[in-house]
């Protein structure tokens, strides 16, 4: 019986870290641009040390559950009254301080790091594109090209891009695993996701948060490609696609799934995304909706919302 | 809508008339049952009734087990359904209903009252206390939660179950996107249990600082007392969140306010922030009296006193502190700012360092002990290496860069399962095989007892671990489905295998059950595992009033230096005791309360304020009744020791 649990134990273990480094990677751990490297960076790093605290664990477990077992004592052994020694418990406090104060410094570097500009990318300006989530798709708006799209994402590789995140309808969670980690869309506020790629490629992204029936094929392509091979994508949709008309985009805002497609323009000029549209941002006498200074506004949002 | 259309199932499906069928059916039997063996008045008399801690207690345990299996059940089929790509054996709405189900049944409607069992059962017998503080609220905790559950499970046939998470975020539980009932059902059941669950946390807070047995200080409580205690200040300081949360969003599903929807200035994520500052303390409430229940197993079984008493306690306290600073990580992703994730990550990975302290306090126990394989031991000692790996997961997922890519995937999952299940659900099964024979005079099957909780464990492993991996591939949460592309079906299936093997271990607990009702010797005496602390220390059954005499206690393990070191636990005589009578009023007051419930879930006005005025009408006949108890006189008292003693013989 106690052997079995140890194998089993050590089994699991063994498959974890195999799978984790062996098989083809996954997702999350095949980063494509800087952000998504921090963090499986990080993912990487934990991994490691917090097997390392299991393996010690479930030795220690081992080490005493065979040595002390009634079966191996004298009939006549009478364990000890023991309360606790200072210095054991001081060893069993320092090294998990020690191990919480590392991994705190690495997590508010990396938070810090996912939350701006990636690094490498800092002297360019970064392409600004509007993501919104209706019931179940996506909208991402291209103001600087004028364009539109749905259910599809165009990127130029190489270029910082800054996503302006918020939702028509449920809170939904905007994540392309391979560039970078998720964040929330919401219908009250506008969230920032810095994000790029570093490399050409087809990724996969969807909604992450359950935002009701449809929301296991709420997802999204990504394709990121060279500078010139975005720019003829960009004067292609501009030669081919249809203007974004109000209407249109009422109608592509009714729950249901579509398919892909692209328009000219965009709907931030008569649909304008929620900026400072909550509470009390109303009050405090600024102005309204301004798309070129997002970054002040930013910095306002992040202090507002912590205070919540 | 139709009057009657409300009332009507709004997205039926075979599965669901089945069981609509199958509770009927069972329903009758039950009924029928009772009347036939002409048990209705035993059931008012002995149960319905009842004050005695014990008795409440063994109803919470009923209520958890029934609540496991519906739980158990809901788990299952959200397995299967995932187990191959395309799967077409529920459709996304019916999922979506069975995973908010399943997530508010088991925490809120298993975990809770399992947990509640325990303190019931033990808090008094283990300070050495006739009963808890105020044994008819504590009746009435237990049927306004048992009412509670009971409008819950009711959702399901009758107007369509919530569908909305069990986190139920707004504004997607609002009414633009949640047309059904389900969610009135989930704001105004779990609001009628979780009022019980608020008055069972003052009841035992009381319990435990005014009632304990002479002697007994607060560092010479057992350490499940003292997890209990610190689980109760907890659910008194975060149940009122719940509360007034509830409150707030039913105003808005029924009245039309705007708290959390999205005009008028409403704020979704206040809804999220608020269910997470009880949500995450809610956490703790669970795991710190099963940690508790594993340090009164592993001494007992180790043979040896508890390895770092003092801190356990600190450690317990200091968790208790920081649950509620850590809320905020259950969205990182919320765009609060680099500034405020790293706080809430750091504060959420301190709470890794006592709980460090607490396993490796827990191996020391071990350490030069005499270890005895029991199956509760079993339980604890393969609770200590999975607990761990969760809560590793836990420490990594903390991380809030890295959160954003956990965030919301099959990986936060199979962290929280990692922690809760050999956290809490281990837990109880042991405290449950330890304190069975207590409870009811005889011992559950060993054998049997062995094989649930190592094909329980198999069964765990392969239905979760696989998780982690399909969430760092990137497989989000509550997808109903996915296409063959993503890769995710072969490590599915194996959760799916793992799913119905701890389904197995699951019906071997039933059997066992039944097995060991059948087959286990009944004359095992009052401390058949040779244990340490009060509650063994009586007999068994124990009789109503706990303790013929109040024991005096000396240290943190009675019971254990009464039969070792020679402490004396009774001094004196006999005397008469006092106890509280029995009463029909909370049962009646709860049964109101249903009808409140079930008519605010569908409007019913009229229904509504009569069933108001009726609670008020029982809470002022209450203050005018005059009730003080009844003696025990001495000879009564007397006459049951001999014929218990007898029993033991």
């Amino acid at each position: 019986m106690k052997l079995k649990m140890k194998w089993i134990l050590l089994t699991m273990v063994i498959t974890i870290s195999t799978v984790l480094t062996a098989c083809e990677p996954l997702l999350v751990l095949d980063p494509k641009g800087p952000q998504a490297k921090t963090q499986a960076d990080d993912i990487m790093l934990s991994i490691w040390l917090m097997l390392g605290i299991v393996i010690v664990v479930l030795a220690i477990l081992v080490f005493v559950l065979l040595k002390y077992r009634a079966s191996k004592q004298p009939k006549d052994y009478e364990p000890p009254h023991i309360e606790g020694s200072p210095i054991v418990e001081a060893i069993c406090i320092g090294i998990p301080i020690i191990i919480v104060i590392f991994l705190s410094i690495v997590s508010v570097k990396s938070n810090y790091e996912v939350e701006a500009t990636p690094v490498g990318y800092e002297d360019q300006e970064p392409l600004v594109i509007y993501a919104s989530s209706s019931n179940w798709k996506w909208h991402f708006s291209y103001p600087e090209e004028d364009i539109e799209t749905v259910n599809y994402l165009y990127i130029p590789e190489d270029r910082a891009i800054e996503f302006k995140l918020y939702s028509y309808g449920p809170i939904t969670s905007f994540w392309i695993p391979q560039l970078g980690g998720q964040k929330y869309a919401m219908s009250d506020m506008i969230t920032t996701l810095h994000l790029a790629a570093d490399q050409p490629g087809e990724f996969m992204g969807r909604n992450a948060n359950f935002s009701g029936a449809g929301f296991a094929e709420n997802t999204f392509e990504v394709t990121a490609m060279s500078p010139a091979e975005y720019e003829e994508w960009v004067e292609e949709v501009h030669e081919t696609a249809s203007p974004l008309t109000e209407e249109k985009f009422e109608e592509l805002l009714e729950p249901g799934h579509l398919g892909r497609s692209t328009y000219t323009g965009t709907h931030l000029e008569f649909a304008p995304p929620p900026e400072h549209d909550h509470g009390s941002a109303n009050t405090d006498g600024e102005e309204d909706s301004d798309l070129e200074g997002h970054e002040e506004h930013d910095a306002h949002n992040a202090e507002e919302h912590s205070n919540h | 809508m139709d009057f009657f259309d409300r009332f009507a199932v709004p997205h039926p499906s075979f599965l669901i008339y089945a069981s609509m069928v199958g509770i009927g059916l069972t329903m009758l039997a039950i009924v029928v049952g009772i009347t036939y063996f002409k048990k209705w008045g035993y059931l008012w008399r002995e149960w319905i009734t009842t004050v005695d801690h014990k008795r409440i207690g063994i109803m919470y345990l009923l209520t958890a087990l029934l609540m496991l299996f519906r739980g158990g059940v809901d788990g299952i089929m959200m397995r299967y359904q995932l187990s191959m790509p395309e799967n077409t054996f529920l459709d996304s709405q019916h999922y979506n209903e069975v995973f908010t189900t399943h997530g508010v049944v088991m925490i809120l409607f298993m975990a809770m009252p399992f947990i509640i069992f325990f303190f019931n059962y033990l808090v008094p017998l283990q300070i050495g206390a006739r009963d808890v503080a105020f044994p008819r609220l504590n009746a009435l905790s237990f049927w306004l939660f048992f009412m509670g559950m009971g409008l819950f499970n009711l959702s399901f046939i009758i107007g369509g179950s919530p569908d909305a998470g069990w986190t139920s975020y707004f504004p997607l539980a609002g009414n633009e996107f949640s047309t059904s009932v389900g969610t009135n059902y989930y704001m105004i059941a779990i609001q009628i249990a979780g009022i019980g669950t608020l008055m069972t946390g003052i009841n035992f807070i009381t319990t435990i600082l005014k009632m304990r047995a002479p002697g007994m200080t607060l560092m010479k409580m057992p350490m499940f007392t003292w997890s209990a205690f610190i689980a109760n200040v907890i659910i008194v300081f975060a149940f009122p969140v719940l509360t007034v949360l509830l409150a707030m969003g039913t105003m808005d599903r029924l009245f039309g306010t705007n708290f959390f929807t999205t005009d008028n200035g409403g704020m979704d994520m206040l809804w999220a922030n608020l269910f997470w500052v009880w949500g995450h303390p809610e956490v703790y409430i669970l795991i710190l009296p099963a940690f508790g229940l594993y340090s009164e197993i592993i001494p007992t079984f180790a043979r040896r006193n508890l390895y770092g008493y003092k801190s356990m306690v600190a450690s317990m306290v200091i968790i208790s502190v920081l649950s509620f600073l850590v809320w905020a990580h259950h969205f990182f992703t919320m765009g609060q700012g680099p500034f405020a994730n790293s706080i809430f990550s750091i504060t959420t990975m301190a709470i890794a360092i006592p709980t460090g302290v607490k396993i490796f306090n827990w191996l020391f126990t071990l350490w030069k002990g005499k270890i005895e394989f029991t199956t509760p031991m079993l339980y604890s000692v393969l609770f200590i290496p999975l607990f761990t790996l969760g809560g590793v997961t836990g420490v990594m997922l903390a991380m809030s860069a890295a959160d954003y890519q956990y965030h919301n995937t099959m990986f936060l999952v199979a962290h929280f399962h990692n922690v809760i299940i050999p956290g809490v659900v281990y837990a109880m099964l042991a405290g449950l095989t330890f304190y069975w024979p207590k409870i009811f005079g005889f011992m559950l099957n060993e054998r049997l007892g062995k094989w649930t909780a190592w094909i329980l464990s198999v069964g765990f492993v392969l239905a979760f671990i696989p998780m982690y991996i399909t969430g760092l591939d990137g497989q989000a949460r509550r997808m109903y489905t996915y296409s063959e592309s993503t890769g995710f079906s072969l490590l599915n299936m194996v959760s799916f295998v793992g799913a119905a093997v701890m389904a197995i271990a699951f019906v071997l607990l039933v059997y066992n059950i039944y097995y060991s009702i059948r087959y286990s010797p009944r004359n095992i005496g009052s401390d058949p595992w040779d244990a340490r602390s009060l509650e063994w220390a009586t007999h068994t059954p124990v009789p109503e009033y706990n303790f013929a005499i109040t024991p005096q206690v000396a240290s943190t393990q009675a019971f254990w230096d009464s039969k070792k070191n020679g402490h004396e636990l009774y001094k004196g005589d006999i005397e008469k005791i006092h106890m509280p009578n029995n009463s029909g009023l909370p049962f009646i007051m709860s049964c109101i309360f249903f009808v409140f419930g079930f008519a605010l879930v569908f409007s019913i006005w009229p229904v509504v304020i009569v069933s108001l005025i009726g609670i008020l009408a029982c809470l002022a006949y209450r203050s005018f009744e005059k009730d003080h108890g009844r003696y025990i006189s001495v000879e009564e008292i007397k006459e049951t020791e001999t014929r218990l003693r007898g029993a033991k013989k």
